[in-house]
C-alpha cells in the first residue's frame, strides 16, 4: 500500500501499530509509583436527605489512605457547566441527593479492591423521597425536583431563532389556516425518542498526579477536552494554564460522553494534591451508566400539514427533553442543536418548541449527534406518515419540499440559520440510483407476495456541525468557564526539526477518529513529505496549542483547517529558502517528493538540507530569523451543513416481533474527503448507534427513579451478528467554510440511521395497520404493536 | 496465594489476593495492559485472553483458576516481529478506530480462525458477537476476519472496498 500522503488517498492508519500489538497506553495503563486508588459511595436512591454519613469504619481499615465527604470539598464550589442553567452539581452530596448514582463519598486506598471494600464500609443513612421521573410530570410541576427553583423547567427553546412572540404567533396561524383548507391533510403523532447511554467501551477513568514541589498538576484522563479540563482545574486549585498539564493519550471511544469535565476529575485533583500523591479513578461499568452523562429522552408531538399532492404547508415540533438533574457542561444546549436543524433541508414553515426540564436521573448531555438526531427523528417519521397518509411516494414527497440547489449559497433555514452548501436532490438521485430504488419495492412487493414482512425506508437529513462560528459566544454559547475565551477556534501548530521531520501539536482530543493519519495527510500534503516523517501529537496540552477539542464533528473541520494554514505558512517560508539555496524566483518553488524543486527543472533541494538551513541563521536570506515552525488558528465564518440520504431493507417475523436488517444504503455528503477509509468507517460506526437506538438500547428508568438498564446485561448494543454490512457511496458538495471544504462525519451516520430503520418496520407492517412504534423497536414491542394493531 | 503459569511463553508467577481477577494479574502484577476491562459482567469481551487454546474471559476468572495454564495475550500474537495475520488485517481493513476493544476482539478471531480458517461472514458475525465494538459498527472488523483468514489461508486477500472502485 502506497504511504504517499495525497489528501483523498488511503493512508494506513498511523495509530494502528500500537493498538494492535496490545501497547497503546489508555488512561487506566498509565501507573505511576505511589498511585492511590479511589472509590465512590453512591446514592442508590434516586431522591433522599442524607441523614449521615458514617466514614469511621471505612477510615479504621488498613491501607486506607482518607475518606472524604461534601464537608471536606464544599469549598471547591460546584461543578462548573457552560451553560450554568439551573442547579449545579455538587461535587459530593450530604444534602440531598437528586439521583441514583450521585456521589455522596470518596474513598482513597492502596489498590483499588481495597477501595471498593472501603466505600462499601461507609454507612450512609437515607431518608427516601418521591421522584419526578416522567416528564410530562415534571412539565406540570406539582412536585418539584430541586425545592430551591421556581420550576422544573429550565429553559423553552422555541423557534425560528430570533422569531418574538408576534412572529411565532403570526408563523402558527399561517400553519392553522393551512389546516383548515379544503385541499390539506394534517397528520399528527406523539413520538418518544428515549434516554441513551453512550457506551465507550473504555471506561472513563483519571490519573491526578500532583508534584507538590513545583506545585503543578499532571492529569491524566479520558477526555475528548483535554485543554477544558486542564482550564477547569486551574480555575479549581487557582493555578496558572501553565502550572496544569492534561493528558489524553489513547481514549477508548467518547461520542460525547467524554466531554465534560467530571466531578471524579476535580474530586482526583483535589484527593492528589491533600494526599501528595498521585491518585487514579476508573469508573465501573455500572458507573458509567448511572454517573457519566447521558443523551436523548425526549418526548414531544411531531405534526405536519400539506397538500393532498405533496406540498407541505407546515410542521410543527412540540415536547419536553430530559436534562436529568443538573445541569453539566452543555446540558440545556443540546435541544438548541436540535432547532439548528429543525427544519430539516426543507423549506416550509417551521414551528418547533422543547421545554427542557429537570428530573431525578442523571443528567443528560451530548450524545453522538446531540439534539440533531431526535430533531431529524421526529421530522422523517412525520414525512413518512405524511407520504403514506395522501399515498404518494415518500422521495417524491422530500424532493418536491427540499431547498433547491440554486438557493445556495445564499440559503437560510426556516428555522432562521444560513447554510453553507447543499445539493439535496442529486444526493437523494445518488441514493436511489445506488439502491436501485424500484427494484427494491418490486422485490419488497414480491416477498410480500409470499407473505413475508419486508420493508423499504428512507430518510434524508441535514446536520450542522463544524463548530464553529466565533459569534455562537454570544448566545451563550462560551468556554469561559472553563478558561478558554476563544469559545470555538480551531489550532494547530506545525514544526520542521532540523533533520527535515515534522510534529504537528494539535489540541483535539480524539477517541479512535484517526487524526493522526488525516492530519498527516494534510500536512504532507502541504509539505510534499512522507507522512511517516510526520509525527501527530494531540491531547497533550503542554506540546498543542489550546483548542476546544473534539465533539459536533469539528475536529476536520477547524482544527485541520488550522493545521491547513499553518502549513501553509511553513511552507511559505520554507519556499523563501529553498529559493536561496536553489538561487530561483521563490515564486517557481513547489513542493513534492519529500522536498522543493524550481517547478518544470530537475533542480530540487530534500526537506533535510532546507531545515538544517533554516537552524543556521548565517545561511538564511539576509534578514530571515532561524528555525522552521508555524502556528495558526481558524474561526470559521460559520458552522458547515452536511446532508445524506439513508436507506433500509427490513424483514419483520410477525410472530415473534423479530426485526432483521437485510440491506442497509448510505449517501453521505460530506464535502471533500481527506481519508476516504476513516471517513467510511466513521459512517459505519455512526449507523450502528442509530440502528442501536432505533433497535435495542434503552436507558429506561422506572417510577421511582431506578435505572434499569444500568449495566451491559440490560442496556442491549448491537453486536456484529446483528447488523450486516453497509452499502456506502458519496456525493461531495463541499463547503465554502473553510480551506479544505470538509464539513464533518462524527455524527452524520447516527443523524440518519434510526429514523430509516424506523421508517422501514413501519413499511413492513403497513398492511398490518401499524403506523407507528416508539423506539427501541425490540421484538416484544413489535409483536405487541402488531397484536394492538390486528384488534 | 502463589500462582504461576505460562504468559505468552514465559514461565511467570505472583503473590496474589485469592480474589484477584485474572486480568488485573495481567495488567497490575505483569504490566501487561494490552488485555482490557470493558465491563465487569462478561458482556463486552475487551478482556478477552487465549487459555489453552480458547478464548476466555479474563475478568471473569481469579488468576489462580490460570494455576499452570498456557496463557496468549494480544502481547503474545506477534512473533519475531511478525504480525499475527489477524493483526495484520485490522490494520489492512481498518478493523478498529479507538482500539479499545481491538486486543480481545483479535483474540475472538484468532481463536475463531484456528477452529474454521474458511469462515462464512454469518460465522464470523456469529463467532465475534461476544465482543462488543461501539466505533466500526462491526463492517470493517468482518472485513479484517475476512483478510486474516485469506492470509492463514495462504490465499491473496480480497481486495479493500477502497480499493475496488
Amino acid at each position: 500500500m502506497s504511504s504517499t500522503s495525497v489528501l483523498g488517498g488511503v493512508v494506513r492508519r498511523r495509530e494502528d501499530p500500537a493498538l494492535i500489538r496490545g501497547g497503546g497506553l489508555y488512561t487506566d495503563d498509565v501507573k505511576l509509583a505511589g498511585t492511590a486508588h479511589a472509590a465512590f459511595v453512591r446514592s442508590p436512591y434516586a431522591h433522599a436527605r442524607v441523614v449521615s454519613v458514617d466514614t469511621s469504619a471505612a477510615e479504621a481499615m488498613e491501607g486506607v489512605a482518607a475518606v472524604y465527604t461534601a464537608a471536606d470539598v464544599e469549598h471547591l464550589g460546584p461543578l462548573i457547566a457552560q451553560a450554568p442553567v439551573g442547579a449545579l452539581r455538587p461535587l459530593l452530596n450530604n444534602g440531598t441527593v437528586k439521583h441514583v448514582g450521585e456521589a455522596v463519598a470518596m474513598v482513597m486506598a492502596e489498590d483499588p479492591y481495597l477501595a471498593r471494600d472501603a466505600a462499601d464500609a461507609v454507612e450512609v443513612d437515607y431518608d427516601p423521597l418521591p421522584a419526578v421521573v416522567d416528564l410530562k410530570e415534571s412539565l406540570g410541576g406539582a412536585m418539584k425536583v430541586h425545592d430551591d427553583m421556581d420550576s422544573n423547567t429550565l429553559v423553552t427553546w422555541a423557534g425560528p431563532f430570533g422569531a418574538d412572540e408576534d412572529a411565532l404567533a403570526e408563523l402558527r396561524a399561517g400553519i392553522d389556516a393551512a389546516k383548515s383548507r379544503d385541499d390539506t391533510v394534517v397528520v399528527s403523532q406523539e413520538m418518544i425518542n428515549q434516554r441513551l447511554i453512550p457506551v465507550p467501551i473504555e471506561p472513563r477513568s483519571v490519573l491526578a498526579d500532583y508534584q507538590a514541589g513545583y506545585g503543578r498538576f499532571d492529569i491524566y484522563s479520558s477526555t475528548q477536552i483535554p485543554s477544558a479540563l486542564a482550564g477547569a482545574i486551574g480555575r479549581y486549585f487557582g493555578m496558572a494554564l501553565n502550572q496544569v498539564t492534561v493528558k489524553a493519550m489513547e481514549v477508548g471511544g467518547g461520542f460525547g460522553c467524554k466531554l465534560n469535565v467530571y466531578n471524579d476529575e476535580v474530586l482526583t485533583a483535589y484527593a492528589s494534591k491533600q494526599l501528595g500523591r498521585p491518585v487514579k479513578w476508573t469508573e465501573t461499568r455500572r458507573e458509567a451508566a448511572n454517573s457519566t452523562i447521558q443523551g436523548r429522552g425526549w418526548v414531544a408531538t411531531a405534526t405536519m400539514t400539506g397538500t393532498n399532492d405533496g406540498e407541505i404547508l407546515g410542521f410543527e415540533l412540540e415536547g419536553i427533553a430530559d436534562m436529568g438533574a443538573y445541569s453539566q457542561n452543555f446540558t440545556v444546549a443540546i435541544p438548541f442543536l436540535g432547532l439548528f436543524v429543525g427544519s430539516g433541508q426543507y423549506r416550509f414553515p417551521t414551528y418547533w418548541k422543547m421545554d427542557c426540564v429537570t428530573t431525578h436521573t442523571m443528567t443528560t448531555d451530548a450524545y453522538r449527534g446531540a439534539g440533531r438526531p431526535e430533531a431529524a427523528y421526529y421530522l422523517e417519521r412525520i414525512i413518512d406518515m405524511y407520504s403514506r397518509e395522501i399515498g404518494m411516494d415518500p422521495t417524491e414527497v422530500r424532493r418536491r419540499n427540499y431547498i433547491p440547489a440554486s438557493d445556495f449559497p445564499a440559503a437560510v433555514s426556516p428555522m432562521g440559520f444560513a447554510m453553507d452548501t447543499g445539493d439535496y436532490e442529486a444526493n437523494l438521485d445518488a441514493a436511489l440510483e445506488s439502491a436501485g430504488w424500484s427494484g427494491l419495492l418490486a422485490e419488497r412487493d414480491a416477498a410480500r407476495a409470499e407473505g413475508r414482512c419486508v420493508g423499504v425506508g428512507i430518510a434524508t437529513y441535514v446536520e450542522v456541525c463544524g463548530f464553529g462560528p466565533a459569534p455562537l459566544v454570544d448566545l451563550g454559547f462560551s468556554w469561559a468557564e472553563y478558561q478558554m475565551p476563544s469559545a470555538f477556534n480551531g489550532s494547530g501548530l506545525v514544526r520542521i526539526h532540523p533533520d527535515g521531520s515534522a510534529t504537528v501539536s494539535i489540541g483535539t482530543g480524539p477517541s479512535g477518529q484517526g487524526h493522526q493519519t488525516t492530519w498527516a495527510q494534510i500536512v504532507g500534503d502541504g509539505l510534499g513529505m512522507d507522512v511517516e516523517r510526520i509525527r501527530v501529537i494531540h491531547g497533550d496540552t503542554e506540546e498543542a496549542p489550546p483548542s476546544i477539542g473534539s465533539f459536533g464533528s469539528r475536529s476536520a473541520a477547524v482544527d485541520g483547517s488550522a493545521c491547513y494554514e499553518a502549513t501553509r505558512k511553513v511552507q511559505a517560508k520554507a519556499a523563501r529558502i529553498a529559493a536561496h539555496l536553489l538561487e530561483a524566483s521563490e515564486e517557481d518553488i513547489e513542493f513534492g517528493d519529500g522536498g522543493a524543486r524550481v517547478a518544470g527543472t530537475d533542480s530540487s533541494v530534500s526537506w533535510e538540507e532546507i531545515a538544517k538551513t533554516a537552524y543556521q541563521p548565517h545561511l538564511l536570506p539576509e534578514g530571515m530569523e532561524g528555525g522552521l515552525e508555524a502556528h495558526a488558528i481558524f474561526s470559521p465564518g460559520n458552522a458547515t451543513w452536511p446532508f445524506g440520504t439513508h436507506i433500509a431493507v427490513v424483514e419483520v417475523d410477525p410472530d415473534t416481533g423479530n426485526v432483521q436488517i437485510l440491506r442497509y444504503i448510505g449517501m453521505d455528503d460530506c464535502g471533500n474527503v481527506i481519508s476516504p477509509m476513516i471517513v467510511d468507517g466513521q459512517i459505519h460506526g455512526g449507523i450502528a448507534q442509530g440502528i442501536g437506538q432505533a433497535l435495542f438500547e434503552d436507558a429506561v428508568y422506572d417510577g421511582d427513579g431506578n435505572l434499569l438498564a444500568g449495566s451491559l446485561m440490560d442496556y442491549i448494543l448491537p453486536t456484529a451478528a446483528d447488523l450486516p454490512f453497509f452499502e456506502l457511496d458519496r456525493t461531495v458538495t463541499p463547503t465554502d467554510i473553510n480551506p479544505l471544504g470538509v464539513k464533518g462525519i462524527g455524527e452524520a451516520g447516527t443523524i440518519g440511521a434510526a429514523q430509516t430503520v424506523v421508517n422501514a418496520v413501519v413499511d413492513a407492517l403497513e398492511s398490518l395497520g401499524v403506523t407507528h412504534i416508539d423506539m427501541p423497536l425490540r421484538p416484544r414491542r413489535v409483536w405487541q404493536a402488531i397484536q394492538d394493531a390486528r384488534t | 496465594m502463589q500462582v504461576s503459569m505460562s504468559v505468552n511463553g514465559r514461565q511467570v508467577s505472583g503473590d496474589v489476593e485469592p480474589r484477584t481477577l485474572l486480568v488485573h494479574f495481567l495488567r497490575e502484577d505483569l504490566r501487561l495492559t494490552g488485555t482490557h476491562v470493558g465491563c465487569e459482567t462478561s458482556y463486552c469481551g475487551a478482556c478477552t485472553v487465549e487459555i489453552d487454546g480458547k478464548a476466555v474471559l479474563s475478568c471473569t476468572m481469579l488468576a489462580v483458576q490460570a494455576e499452570g495454564a498456557d496463557v496468549t495475550t494480544v502481547e503474545g500474537l506477534a512473533q519475531d516481529g511478525q504480525l499475527h495475520p489477524v493483526q495484520e488485517g485490522f490494520w489492512e481493513r481498518h478493523g478498529l478506530q479507538c482500539g479499545f476493544c481491538t486486543p480481545g476482539m483479535i483474540m475472538s478471531a484468532v481463536t475463531l480462525l484456528q477452529e474454521n480458517d474458511n469462515p462464512s461472514e454469518e460465522e464470523i458475525r456469529r463467532g465475534i458477537e461476544g465482543n462488543l465494538c461501539r466505533c466500526t459498527g462491526y463492517h470493517n472488523i468482518v472485513r479484517a476476519v475476512e483478510y486474516a483468514g485469506a492470509k492463514m489461508r495462504g490465499e491473496e486477500p480480497p481486495p479493500a472496498e477502497w480499493e475496488e472502485s
